[in-house]
């Protein structure tokens, strides 16, 4: 399968990828690892007039602790953040959700920007950055700002980004020795999550149970309310409209939240 | 546009279409055929090969992302008349038998062995998640890799 044509820019910065991007409008897409991306062109299902590549940016790369958050460049591969000490030391959910994506290769090349920009509901980065209550840093014409998490994801494959916009960095709160809970439920290795679920420090966030990573909100307030575990896990899947496919049906959906929130919240590492 | 870069150690400078994949580049137009276009979705892995020294799948990369950078392919780990090491434990372990997957596994095993040159059975097997063989069960190919992180470790050690 090959992608239909487009017009290919390597940038210099990530400045000149903000001026690559009001030059060639609203038609193009950022390229990073492309492991989305890529994919979705070969199948014709995403057709961009143009790729302005940021993957070799360094700038646009690495991990840093700044005061209690951790600072993760949005072009940084998922393999690098799985093996980082810090992000494993700092924010243990984060390193292992990045160590989920796909497969050692898809590692190699997939970033954490192009992850979250892409805002796949199945996927383990959004619903991590969710539990984490992180945020993300955008760099647009009009200068930086900053979404949380919750607000960060609009819809289905859909973000808060405008066009003109670059999603440069991730921060997520560094959180040492807090617990942490993950699950994931696949029919098979490498399959897109039919639900997830993270768990940490009071949040808990679901992938797949909605067209954006969801909090079950009530599941929350019930622990904040001193429930216990299995008690707040039965309100997991309260408010849920998850959508139905050849895997699940939306009561299995339903009853597979409340079941691995009660494990993500009674299986705690860290 | 011209890209550049470096296959199997050579330099080279083609002119490539912005949607060349990578894996195409390779087989088209450097006459590499030993990385295979499998599922040309991201998923079997037949088609891995390292750039700059980590295991991808080129069926998910464009040419144009590879400039600057080193690739090499099954037909660049043979040195001076011998084959690799996960090469010769591939043939030794018997981790093959109708073939095709094992450029892309031969690539795959370099690359974790070069992360995690001692694995343990459980690494190597998730190591290998990203490669699918429809023909052996994997267990020679586990073989295999293991077999090629004793012989390195006692190479060293010799």
């Amino acid at each position: 399968m090959i992608p239909a044509p487009f017009e290919y820019a390597a940038a210099d910065s990530a400045e000149h990828a903000l001026e690559l991007l009001a030059t060639f409008g609203d038609d193009a897409k950022l390229l990073a690892g492309g492991h989305s991306l890529l994919p979705m062109m070969k199948l014709r299902l995403a057709y961009p007039s143009a790729l302005i590549d940021i993957g070799h940016l360094r700038e646009l790369a690495g991990i840093r602790a700044d005061g209690d958050e951790l600072v993760i460049g949005a072009t940084t591969c998922h393999a690098d953040i799985a093996d980082s000490e810090l992000v494993r030391s700092q924010a243990p959910l984060l390193a292992h959700a990045a160590a989920q994506v796909g497969d050692p290769q898809i590692r190699h090349r997939g970033t954490i920007g192009g992850s979250l920009a892409h805002a796949d509901p199945a996927a383990d980065l959004p619903m991590a950055l969710v539990a984490l209550g992180g945020s993300v840093e955008i760099i647009g014409p009009d200068g930086t700002r900053t979404a949380t998490a919750d607000a960060f994801f609009t819809g289905f494959l859909e973000t808060s980004l405008e066009p003109g916009e670059l999603l440069s960095a991730v921060r997520v709160p560094s959180t040492p020795g807090v617990g942490w809970g993950y699950q994931k439920f696949v029919r098979r290795a490498n399959d897109w999550a039919i639900v997830g679920v993270a768990a940490t420090g009071g949040r808990i966030a679901l992938a797949n149970m909605g067209p954006v990573p969801i909090r079950a909100r009530a599941a929350e307030q019930a622990l904040a309310d001193g429930a216990s575990p299995a008690e707040a896990a039965g309100l997991a899947a309260e408010g849920t409209a998850p959508t139905e496919d050849i895997h699940a049906d939306r009561t299995y959906r339903q009853h597979l939240a409340r079941v691995l929130t009660r494990r993500a919240l009674e299986h705690q590492a860290g | 546009m011209q890209v550049q870069l470096t296959v199997n150690g050579q330099a080279r400078s083609d002119d490539v279409e912005p949607r060349l994949l990578l894996v195409h580049y390779l087989r088209e137009r450097c006459g590499l055929r030993a990385a295979n276009v499998g599922c040309d979705t991201t998923s079997c892995g037949a088609c891995t090969v390292l750039l700059n020294g980590r295991s991808v799948k080129s069926c998910t990369v464009l040419a144009v992302q590879a400039a600057g950078q080193q690739v090499v392919t099954a037909e660049g780990l043979a040195a001076d008349g011998l084959l690799h090491p996960v090469q010769q434990a591939f043939q030794q372990e018997h981790g093959l038998q109708c073939g095709f997957c094992t450029p892309g596994m031969v690539m795959a095993a370099v690359g974790l062995l070069a992360e995690n040159p001692h694995p343990t059975e459980a690494e190597v097997r998730e190591g290998l998640e990203g490669n699918f063989c429809r023909c052996t069960g994997y267990h020679n190919i586990v073989r295999a890799v293991l077999a090629a992180a004793d012989a390195a470790a006692t190479e060293a050690t010799a």
